[in-house]
């Protein structure tokens, strides 16, 4: 019979990062980090109530891009197929960027806006909730 | 609900001796067909009897032919020469 | 009359003889250099003897059983190839299920077979060793049977040629990937916790039973004859997956708040893998055997709940959030489907939106979801696609950092909103589509942090360029042949000159 143990060190449990060998948090790569997409940041775009578009949509942007582009290029070419989009009046929209609700200044930039690496953009319209009020 | 264990074999012409015996061996088991399979629920606990099987082929059944019909099961199964048992708490 | 049985020595004393018999304490090196990597992960065991198969399989036996499942296996397929058995599925849209498990499956069991093998080298105990080593020839088992008998599919069928590259490159594809990635660079015990427990013993009975079913219900008498074959090895690995929980419960108390983790940690992620296959029961089966809600129910909330009040005399609970997958199973087979429709430019397989018909069987079977939030989906989409303005999502969708699925899940509570979590790691945001996605990555950012995230891989420029057309070159997907609608496609083509050929023959 083998009855070979493996009680182990208590230093090890305590560690905050389980792994094979010391050190490997610091040796770990993140792949996602900014300078990782050639000048631009990672920015997810959301339309509340519209969950015919399953998720939010992510594009690289410049972070100097001027927030209105979104509005007059963006969410016009990747939105515009949805039968709510005609009626939309942008007066009315309310943002919200990284969850805190926000009027942005659509002649400054993105990142003067508070858009940052892997931010997330919704904006709501209200009385336009999807394909017969559907939130679709 | 609590405590159903159950046996989930191929309903082809080897299982049937197999799963005739279950239903026999143990009053409350109750079989649930669907295409291609059966699915053998039963309170407790639930016996294969090796003895039941052989009567019915005529032949010495090794309760490892289980292996060969065998689709899934639930419980904690224990096995032996004689017999194949599911229960809980084992 | 039934004649004696006779052995020369019962099945428990072979057991012992050629397991444990067969093992050593080794003397000029330490156990410990030996096996190198079962103690990192703080799982203690203090006497490795007390592990038993419950099977009590031997490898004589095993060789013995799985011959002969193997000879009545490659009968049937023989037989499929040589009639033609591709002509008596219920429908060509069927295929598109099996060219999913084909590329998202099959891989995993290839998977699956080399890290066992690793297990079954590296584990201290002999009886978990020999497991571990039966486990990994019955993987490397499953993924040619399943490749054999897919290859006749790929002699009629797009989407089936290239299944190993897109495996490592696809997008959807990522997400079963990434799965067992996560498991394989986990350490044993984690290892089999994930993959011999939540995967096999709690969540396989959903993959593979009522799939199987499907497929038998659905006249695709190889897949049927592939996937019983499998399933019958798979009793004997949940049987493994729960005999090492029992084990390192009752090995030392330290263990449980570890095993407890896992157990959360992997029914979350296996619950959202299988996502993929609730939509392909309540979607694309042309004839459907039941829903994925009702499937649930059985093995999940009933076979499930017997076995966690079983393991709940060790302290085990039942998983965390395990309540929210249970409501997510009225929605996830709507919501993925609903992923796929709108990026089947960018899938291997062919999708549609439901019939009437299959619309009246989606509204009985979630009475309390279709009608409400996913029929006036289809249907609007319906109306685009009559007016020739077929819906398609030309942006790439948000990514959760630890499943990869697209984060098109709603709130717990309120199907109208999507659920987004976020946190933050080293100055950086990392976003989930769940709680249950949040704490994994809480639990090891540093490893999640490494993800390979499809839609920002393609940012980064390493998936061939920015482009649809860049991208599918890069799958080796080809363009207006594997992927979009059925409607239209060289399959549907094919498949009605082959019942019109039939019509003719009958007169």
């Amino acid at each position: 019979m083998v009855g070979g143990t493996n009680e182990i060190k208590r230093e090890e449990v305590e560690m905050a990062v389980v792994a094979l060998k010391p050190g490997y948090e610091e040796a770990v790569d993140f792949r996602d980090k900014h300078e990782n997409f050639h000048g631009n940041q990672v920015v997810y775009l959301h339309w509340e109530e519209h969950l015919s578009f399953c998720s939010a949509i992510a594009f690289p942007l410049p972070p100097d891009m001027p927030f209105g582009a979104l509005i007059e290029e963006l969410i016009p070419t990747y939105y515009g197929m949805h039968p709510d989009y005609q009626s939309l009046n942008w007066e009315q929209v309310e943002w919200k960027i990284d969850g805190k609700p926000s009027t942005p200044d659509m002649s400054k930039s993105l990142a003067e806006n508070g858009v940052g690496h892997k931010s997330l953009i919704c904006f709501r319209t209200p009385g336009l909730n999807g394909y017969r009020g559907s939130c679709s | 609900m609590a405590g159903i264990v159950s046996i989930t074999l191929q309903n082809n012409d080897e299982a049937r001796p197999v799963i005739e015996s279950i239903l026999q061996d143990n009053p409350s088991a109750n079989a649930n067909y669907m295409p291609g399979a059966v699915k053998i629920d039963c309170p407790e606990r639930l016996v294969v009897k090796a003895e039941s099987v052989s009567e019915r082929i005529g032949r010495d059944w090794d309760p490892q032919e289980i292996h060969l019909t065998i689709v899934s099961m639930g419980g904690s199964l224990d096995e032996d020469d004689d017999e194949l048992v599911l229960s809980w708490g084992a | 009359m039934t004649p004696p049985r006779k052995k020369k020595m019962n099945l428990k004393q072979r057991y012992a003889l050629m397991t444990r018999g067969l093992d050593w304490e080794t003397s000029y090196q330490k156990m410990d250099d030996v096996f190198p990597y079962d103690t990192f992960e703080g799982i203690k065991i203090t006497d490795w003897s007390k592990w038993e198969d419950p099977f009590r399989l031997t490898m004589d036996a095993y060789w013995k059983y799985q011959g002969e499942k193997e000879r009545k296996l490659y009968a049937v397929l023989d037989s499929f190839a040589q009639n033609n058995g591709q002509l008596g599925i219920s429908d060509a849209r069927y295929v598109n299920a099996i060219k999913l498990f084909l590329t998202g499956v099959t891989p995993l069991e290839y998977q699956a077979h080399r890290h066992f093998a690793h297990l079954g080298r590296h584990i201290r105990g002999a009886g978990p060793r020999v497991a571990a080593q039966m486990q990994s020839l019955d993987e490397l088992r499953h993924a040619q049977t399943q490749i054999h008998t897919i290859s006749h599919y790929n002699k009629y069928f797009d989407g089936f040629a290239e299944f190993p590259h897109m495996h490592d490159r696809v997008w959807y594809l990522s997400v079963p990937k990434s799965f067992f990635d996560d498991a394989c660079t986990a350490g044993p015990f984690e290892f089999f916790t994930a993959i011999s427990f939540a995967f096999e013993y709690v969540l396989t009975n959903l993959l593979f039973v009522p799939f199987m079913s499907g497929a038998a219900y659905n006249g695709d008498l190889a897949t049927v004859t592939f996937g019983f074959s499998a399933q019958s090895d798979e009793a004997r690995h949940m049987t493994l997956g729960i005999e090492v929980i029992k084990f390192m419960l009752e090995q030392h108390p330290d263990n449980l708040p570890i095993v407890q983790k896992w157990v959360d940690k992997w029914f979350w992620r296996g619950h959202k893998m299988l996502g993929l296959v609730a939509m392909m029961m309540d979607y694309m089966l042309p004839k459907r055997i039941m829903s994925w809600k009702e499937a649930w129910e059985i093995y999940f909330t009933e076979a499930g709940g017997a076995l966690f009040e079983d393991l709940s005399r060790y302290g085990l609970r039942v998983p965390k959030y395990a309540d929210i997958a249970t409501e997510e199973a009225e929605h996830i087979s709507h919501q993925n489907w609903a992923i796929f429709y709108q990026y089947t430019q960018a899938a291997g397989f062919h999708t549609w939106l439901p019939t009437d018909e299959e619309m009246a069987w989606l509204s009985e079977k979630y009475p309390n979801t279709f009608d409400k939030y996913y029929r006036p989906r289809f249907e609007m989409w319906r109306e685009m696609e009559a007016k020739g303005e077929r819906f398609y999502n030309n942006a790439l969708p948000q990514l959760c950092q630890t499943c990869q699925i697209p984060m098109g899940y709603t709130e717990p509570g309120d199907p109208t909103k999507i659920g987004f979590r976020s946190t933050e790691y080293k100055g950086d945001r990392y976003h989930f589509c769940s709680d249950g996605c949040k704490d994994i990555f809480e639990n090891e950012p540093e490893k999640f942090a490494q993800a390979w995230l499809p839609v920002h891989q393609i940012f980064q420029g390493n998936c061939g360029g920015a482009d649809l057309g860049d991208v599918l070159k890069w799958y080796h997907m080809e363009n207006g042949t594997d992927n979009l609608d059925y409607s239209g496609s060289p399959d549907q083509q094919q498949w009605d000159a082959w019942q019109a050929a039939r019509k003719k023959v009958a007169g």
